[in-house]
């Protein structure tokens, strides 16, 4: 029975036939089950807080990008069909749909950063983007997160991909690399990323996604309705 | 899973501590002799700060599986010693892949889907069949710090030669003079399958090279042949 002994193992394994009744095997697998559970549980609570202080941090960064150092940004919550620089009350404040909008030097809001969830290659790519919902055109576009195929389809993730965002106007198109002169003359057209299709398609589905559908509650928001704060804190550069 | 490299031969005297640190570096590296975990060898190696980030995680599941494994290796049945290795790298795979999120974001990040694919390595499963499960607690933790590190020289090794020639650069430090071209292939999937063959191309010629020196040494060496001399009968 014992099948590991035929390597010649410096110590025999007990010999098991049998003998090792069921409860015993299940007995092992649940303490080892829950002994797991445990520390991954323990481990994932204790390093939390770090976590998601360096995702704030990496959002406050995104944020200056897209929207160019704005001087503060406001979160904008999704509350009962229209933005509201209030924070919805109990859970919901954790889930409810934001924007981050942001002011210039003289207090006028300069543009929104959205965040886009689009379904890549791998995995869910996350972006911000930088958008001015009066001209209706995008400030700028940064992706937070994305496990695309290293060395392929992360190109999306840098500036050749990323820098031409800015000045296109939703919904975008994407067009080949030879056709690039059409950018002169068309406002939504992007380079695509030969190599990289799925993820640049994904990205463009996921901003022109994202643009219809916050545009009627940014065209319907008004700055002045309400009193939003600094809620991001050290949000721009002061 | 079963390793061909052997923890102990009957009859030959029981190695060292030394024996087993070293093993897993050289005689059976994981990359280069056993050919173990050729995901990460081919996936992570575009650069040899991904490759260096990516062994040491493998080493710190390596040496802690094994060392789970060792002190529970008298409790755990036969018959669900597969399912509770498994469990025990999953979680150490797990705690590897917080404690990077935590403590290292950006390497995190680099690394993306392959730190939880870290769990796939037939390196580590063969370790445990083959040297946990029946050695002391101090000798799987030598053994596995050595496959570790083994590993660790495996994929910064494809890694050197993927990065100099797909970038120009070693551990991000321009070395080749500003007139190369980098081999944008190098970067590629493909780019692992030829930086590791150009490894094993190096290994294999200079392992012949030395062979073939100690039989010309050898043959020199050696007292030249007698005449037979007649006996008489």
């Amino acid at each position: 029975m014992s099948t590991t002994s035929a390597f010649g193992a410096s110590e025999p394994l007990p010999m098991r036939d049998d003998s090792v009744p069921s409860w015993q095997l299940l007995l092992t697998l649940t303490v080892a089950g829950a002994l797991a559970g445990l520390a991954v549980v323990l481990l994932y609570d204790w390093t939390r807080p770090r976590v998601e202080a360096h995702k704030a941090g990496v959002l406050r960064e995104a944020i200056a990008e897209v929207l160019h150092s704005p001087r503060r940004a406001d979160t904008l919550w999704l509350t009962g069909g229209k933005l509201s620089g209030n924070p919805p009350s109990g859970e919901n404040a954790k889930t409810a749909e934001r924007v981050y909008l942001g002011f210039d030097a003289a207090g006028a809001p300069t543009g929104y950063a959205i965040q886009v969830v689009e379904p890549g290659f791998a995995d869910p790519i996350t972006l911000l983007i930088g958008y001015d919902a009066t001209r209706r055109e995008l400030l700028g576009m940064k992706v937070l997160e994305s496990k695309e195929t290293p060395g392929i389809a992360d190109k999306v993730v840098q500036p050749v991909f990323t820098a031409q965002f800015r000045g296109r106007a939703a919904p975008l198109t994407g067009i080949k690399r030879d056709e690039s002169a059409k950018m002169t003359t068309d406002r939504t057209a992007v380079v695509m990323i030969t190599g990289a299709t799925i993820s640049s398609r994904a990205v463009l589905r996921g901003i022109n996604k994202a643009i219809a559908h916050w545009q009627p509650y940014l065209d319907a928001y008004r700055p002045a309705e309400t009193a939003p704060r600094d809620t991001l804190g050290s949000g721009g550069k002061r | 899973m079963r390793c061909h490299a052997l923890p102990d031969i009957p009859g030959r005297p029981k190695p060292t501590a030394t024996e087993d640190f070293v093993r897993g570096i050289w005689k059976e590296n994981p990359t280069f002799v056993q050919m173990l975990g050729m995901c990460p060898t081919m996936a992570i190696t575009n650069t040899v700060k991904n490759a260096v980030a990516m062994g040491v995680l493998t080493l710190i599941v390596q040496l802690g599986s094994n060392v789970f494994v060792s002190i529970f290796r008298k409790r755990i049945p036969n018959e669900v010693r597969i399912s509770t290795y498994i469990l025990i790298i999953a979680t150490f795979v797990q705690i590897v892949d917080i404690g990077a999120e935590a403590m290292m974001p950006d390497m995190h990040k680099a690394l993306g889907a392959f730190i939880p694919l870290i769990v796939a390595n037939c390196l580590l499963l063969g370790r445990q069949e083959a040297f946990a499960a029946v050695n002391t607690v101090g000798r799987s933790a030598l053994d596995g710090i050595g496959m570790g590190l083994g590993f660790t020289l495996g994929l910064s090794t494809v890694g050197t030669v993927r990065e100099i020639l797909g970038s120009g650069s070693w551990f991000g430090i321009r070395v080749m003079p500003a007139s190369f071209e980098p081999w944008a292939i190098m970067n590629m999937p493909p780019g692992g399958f030829l930086g590791f063959g150009l490894v094993l191309l190096a290994l294999a010629w200079w392992k012949d090279r030395t062979a073939r020196r100690t039989a010309v040494r050898s043959v020199l060496a050696a007292p030249a042949p007698r005449q037979p001399e007649e006996v008489s009968v």
